[in-house]
């Protein structure tokens, strides 16, 4: 269940990319559409961060190539935006919130200027989409878990980009920093952007997304959520782990017995 | 006069190297400021024995070339060979070093260079080589201004490049993807370390340098949360600590690099103990502060 579609914002052909000469990715070929809320799911170790990181070309691919927008990743930076995973930077760095959403505006910068008025503006907005625009002077060593993930989501709508990776925004926050994520993820998605998420938790993966690409360091599917999240693609990505299998029965029962009402 | 001489060159060392270790404190990468200062040692060797003579300009560029092979070096055993980092910078810094030492020690005869003014400096002896216009003006000694030049560079690099390297430091991987290139603000960034320890060592020494390096921006990290104020209290306790560690060294008739070093040491332990922030007796006299 690959499904390919016309005219894509993502085009992955036959990559593959290796740590250390053992490949953790193995002939990806996909292409996701213009204006969806993209989930990439799997077990740990399936190469989902590897993934979005080789399509930034953050990772050298030992084959294959990655186009964005039909062109090559060089000539639309300025389009692309990423959110990290949280862990990956030194929070006790001193910086405040404010520095760090205005990092987002670095790239159109440009070399030798310093931030204008008009970058401090869709800084501080940015900071106020995310509810975080009390913070901005804070020093970021002060942030819970939660507020950082806000930060560096601000960061990334600062720059305004065009498609956004983001990888595991919703790891270690708490629920109202969740729902208000997701709430924001949907109006960008509204608005036309892309957004690629790297996401573990298959419990809220079928009602956050409208497109899942399922890993497990080759490519099991990928398509509109409701034709992928089903229990035979589900097995043979998460095949052969007890604990996960469970929670693939309980995501089943759950799609039987639905718990809670869907909005 | 000589007073203001070797304070002037103290101060401009110190400001070079509180400003670039503010960088490399936060990249957790101190330890390669250490590995240049030592590693440019056979550059500078080979660029005598080149040229014959001790002319700035050569020495620059071997030690510059040095100083980038070193941490070529470096990245190329930690990534290649997966050796630990910090086994990797010490592999590679001790090793040229070395062969430093033996190029001084075989061509001892035709190299004016020891042992001992590498690694201790002869801050004393600046202002004895003077530059003088051919009307007998005399100019001020020549370590000055090619440390005013150094100094003056180091300051446009970290004005020109602020937000480079502010991001680059910070967070590689964002920057990577918006399109800034992380490994050349590297390079930039370990270039500069290594030209200001060449401009550096044959004044001040290369320990002197090591501790610029690293005592005042790790000061300023324990007094401070903003990153530009980090910089400015950097470089005031490096100035500071060679205005005070020269009239140490006069008062204890001793080693002046020597001096200047501890007394960095000294206003770091101050900063540990007394920080505000993150002091360790503060820290104390806060939770009482919560307890009653």
């Amino acid at each position: 269940m690959i499904l390919q579609v016309e005219n894509p914002v993502v085009e992955v052909h036959d990559l593959t990319v290796s740590y250390d000469r053992k490949p953790v990715l193995w002939g990806i070929d996909l292409t996701l559409p213009a204006g969806a809320l993209v989930g990439v799911i799997g077990p740990n170790g399936a190469g989902k961060s590897t993934l979005i990181k080789a399509m930034m070309n953050l990772l050298p691919p030992s084959s294959g190539y990655v186009r964005i927008f039909d062109q090559p990743l060089k000539q639309v930076y300025s389009r692309i935006s990423y959110v990290p995973q949280r862990e990956s930077v030194d929070w006790d760095f001193p910086a405040s919130v404010f520095d760090v959403v205005l990092m987002g505006r670095y790239g159109q910068m440009g070399l030798f200027k310093r931030p204008r008025k008009a970058d401090k503006d869709a800084a501080m907005e940015a900071l106020e989409k995310v509810g975080m625009q009390s913070f901005a002077d804070r020093q970021i060593s002060q942030l819970s878990g939660g507020q950082q993930q806000r930060v560096f989501l601000a960061r990334a709508l600062a720059q305004n980009a065009d498609i956004y990776f983001m990888d595991e925004p919703f790891a270690g926050v708490d629920i109202a920093t969740e729902t208000a994520i997701i709430e924001l993820l949907r109006q960008m998605r509204d608005q036309g952007k892309t957004v690629i998420v790297v996401h573990h938790d298959l419990q809220s993966a079928s009602e956050y997304f409208d497109w899942v690409v399922l890993l497990n360091m080759r490519l099991v599917a990928s398509g509109p959520t409701e034709q992928v999240l089903n229990q035979e693609l589900l097995e043979q990505t998460y095949g052969g782990k007890l604990t996960l299998l469970s929670k693939v029965g309980d995501l089943l029962r759950k799609q039987e017995f639905p718990a809670r009402e869907k909005g | 006069m000589n007073a203001f001489w070797i304070i002037l060159t103290g101060s401009l060392v110190a400001t070079c190297c509180s400003l670039l270790g503010c960088y490399l404190i936060l990249r957790r990468m101190a330890m390669v400021g250490d590995a240049i200062s030592h590693a440019v040692l056979p550059g500078i060797v080979i660029a005598f024995m080149l040229t014959g003579s001790r002319d700035t300009i050569p020495m620059l560029i071997g030690a510059g070339l040095l100083g980038v092979l070193t941490t070529f070096l470096i990245e190329f055993f930690h990534r290649f060979a997966r050796v630990q980092a910090d086994a990797a910078i010490g592999v590679t810094f001790t090793w040229l070093f070395a062969i430093g030492i033996i190029l001084i020690s075989v061509f001892a005869g035709q190299v004016d260079l020891d042992q001992d003014c590498v690694l201790y400096g002869e801050i004393a002896y600046v202002p004895l080589d003077l530059i003088i216009t051919e009307g007998g003006l005399s100019m001020g000694p020549r370590t000055v201004w090619t440390l005013a030049v150094v100094t003056g560079l180091i300051g446009i690099f970290i004005w020109v490049g602020y937000k480079e390297l502010f991001l680059t430091t910070f967070d590689p991987a964002f920057a990577a993807a918006i399109g800034i290139s992380t490994t050349l603000w590297y390079y930039l960034l370990m270039g500069a370390v290594s030209l200001t320890t060449v401009a550096s060592f044959e004044s001040v020494g290369a320990i002197l340098v090591v501790a610029f390096l690293v005592a005042p921006p790790a000061t300023a990290y324990l007094l401070t949360d903003n990153f530009k104020t980090m910089l400015g209290i950097s470089v005031a306790v490096g100035i500071a600590s060679s205005i005070l560690g020269y009239y140490l060294a006069v008062w204890m008739d001793g080693s002046i690099a020597g001096a200047i070093a501890t007394v960095t040491g000294i206003a770091f332990m101050l900063a540990f103990l007394f920080s505000p922030s993150r002091g360790i007796l503060m820290r104390q006299k806060r939770v009482q502060a919560v307890g009653h």
